[in-house]
């Protein structure tokens, strides 16, 4: 009698199983990178990252937007501002920003601001607009805003920051795709590659995928060596500049 | 063709700077100077960060002077005990150097004082040199048979500076003075060449020259013989305290420095002495207005962004 019982619940659970175990099939949004890793090596002047997935068809009128945000390792960050002092400009003001992305891109396949409402934007924090930072600004003449407007527009300038929101390509309302382009400076980390599906400026379903940066070969055992053997790569430094100049002044004795 | 600088952490064309490196050497061979205070401004002009710049061009400056002082050391033109006690004041200098550097940075000034030390002591030795030089053009015009027209001028002075103690006898320079003076001039440059990211042979060869009263001969070989103990201090330190020494991108600038160096130092031997000397003189003065400009103007950006304190 227990046995039978003990069969019958297993056969219950053998049939209940595969319908509770979420279905890959229904999931409404699956995205992918072409690359998890970005190798800095040698030769590196910067990689471009396909992201591409798709969605499920929502059954709406709208059939969704995907907002793709990607960002670098948190890191301190310090701006200064110069002012005239003296006839010369001098670093008079300064701001501290605890943690600020080292890195950040949105892509779209439409506007944000018509994609979702402010709240929602503010809540996921998609769109420089909608970052949260610290700031702490100690400065007379400057305000927070200022010193705001400035990380964004130098990180911009060392292209770390988008300029623009990007534009995901849709294919048939249900597959999509975008570049994301890393410059050859791009910060050493671990990213994190955020893909929102978006139904009626509502988040309805989303997706992180991790994306290492790190330095491969020479370039990174060479890093390595100079930050954990200091004292051994300056030596070492040294001698291969001497003997650099010692072979340099033989080798042109003669000439 | 790109290569990924490890320390620098960016991507520079190699062509590029094994195009400066020549450009430089190429100066230094023809002026007969280290070109430090060319290579750090240019270095730092095309993006590597200050910091970098300075400690990778001190590692240069050890190559550059190594391959220098072993021409003089042949001739016998290196005092090397004068090259020692200034040494010994130039580790003490560079060591202060590389730490106040460091004060300075997270001050957030250390910009504004290495623009400074360039404008001051540029724009001095420039304007020095450029009127000593074209004064000598102008009387070797006079007398049309050249050879030697500088005035003649006594070995040295006898001032207070010949009272201070410690005195010490320098064979090859000629000279009988207190071992403190060069102690102090090498302590000085040493802070300076740790500061500037050079190796501070425009301020140490007029020292050794007007202070010291050294004879004009040991003057280049003893600065020589004395920049390669200091700049491989500063190597070091900057190594081991700032992590700022890029071996990649001071092995490129060094390939292309001494080659042009060595083409430097034949077009050199073309060139009168006076006109190489208000060449020099007017690029001297070039960099300095350049940088004095840089500082006056209205900057179009006026902030600026550093990563934080390393953790």
């Amino acid at each position: 009698m227990r046995r039978r019982f003990a069969l019958a619940l297993l056969l219950v659970l053998l049939a209940v199983l595969p319908a509770a175990a979420p279905s890959r099939a229904a999931e409404p949004l699956v995205a992918d990178l072409s690359k998890h890793l970005v190798a800095i090596t040698t030769g590196f002047a910067g990689t471009d990252v396909l992201l591409f997935g798709a969605i499920e068809e929502t059954g709406g009128v709208n059939a969704g937007d995907v907002v793709v945000v990607v960002r670098g390792p948190n890191r301190a960050e310090v701006l200064r501002r110069k002012a005239r002092t003296g006839g010369i400009w001098i670093n008079s003001g300064i701001a501290k920003v605890d943690s600020a992305p080292s890195f950040y891109r949105v892509a779209s396949t439409r506007p944000l601001d018509q994609v979702a409402p402010k709240s929602v934007l503010d809540r996921h924090q998609i769109g420089l607009d909608h970052l949260k930072l610290d700031i702490r600004v100690k400065d007379a003449d400057a305000d927070l805003a200022e010193y705001r407007k400035a990380l964004f527009r130098l990180n911009q300038k060392r292209g770390l920051y988008g300029t623009e929101t990007l534009r995901i390509g849709m294919l048939s309302q249900r597959l999509f795709r975008t570049d994301v382009h890393f410059p050859a400076n791009v910060p050493v980390g671990t990213y994190m590659v955020e893909v929102y599906l978006l139904v009626d400026g509502q988040v309805v379903s989303a997706q992180t995928t991790p994306l290492v940066v790190s330095k491969i070969g020479v370039g990174a055992d060479l890093y390595d060596f100079a930050h954990q053997q200091a004292a051994a790569y300056g030596i070492i430094a040294i001698l291969l500049a001497a003997a650099a100049g010692w072979l340099a002044a033989v080798a042109f004795k003669k000439a | 063709m790109q290569i990924y600088l490890p320390i620098a952490e960016m991507s520079v064309n190699v062509f590029l700077i094994l195009g400066l490196g020549g450009g430089v050497g190429f100066m230094s061979g023809l002026f007969g100077v280290g070109g430090g205070f060319l290579m750090t401004p240019l270095l730092i002009f095309l993006g590597i960060p200050p910091t970098v710049a300075v400690g990778t061009e001190a590692n240069q400056i050890v190559a550059s002077s190594v391959s220098g002082v072993l021409a003089h050391w042949r001739r016998g033109n290196v005092d090397i005990k004068m090259g020692l006690i200034l040494t010994a004041g130039g580790f003490v200098g560079s060591t202060l150097g590389v730490y106040l550097f460091r004060i300075l940075r997270n001050l957030g000034q250390i910009d504004l004082v290495i623009s400074l030390c360039y404008i001051v002591f540029l724009g001095i030795i420039g304007a020095l040199m450029l009127v000593e030089s074209l004064q000598a053009l102008r009387s070797s015009r006079k007398h049309a048979a050249g050879g030697t027209t500088a005035p003649r001028r006594k070995l040295h002075q006898h001032s207070w500076l010949h009272g201070l103690p410690f005195k010490m006898r320098f064979r090859r320079s000629k000279l009988y003075i207190s071992a403190l003076l060069p102690a102090l001039i090498g302590l000085f440059v040493g802070i300076l060449a740790a500061i500037m990211g050079v190796g501070g042979g425009f301020v140490m060869v007029p020292a050794m020259i007007y202070l010291l009263g050294m004879p004009t001969a040991v003057v280049v070989g003893t600065s020589l013989f004395q920049i390669i103990f200091v700049t491989a201090n500063a190597t070091f330190l900057q190594s081991t305290m700032n992590h700022t020494v890029d071996v990649v991108l001071a092995l490129l600038l060094l390939a292309g420095g001494v080659i042009g160096a060595q083409i430097g130092a034949r077009f050199g031997v073309k060139l009168k002495g006076e006109q190489l000397r208000s060449l020099l003189a007017l690029m001297v003065l070039g960099v300095c207005a350049k940088l004095l400009f840089d500082m006056v103007m209205v900057p179009n950006e006026l902030f600026a962004i550093g990563a934080g304190g390393k953790h």
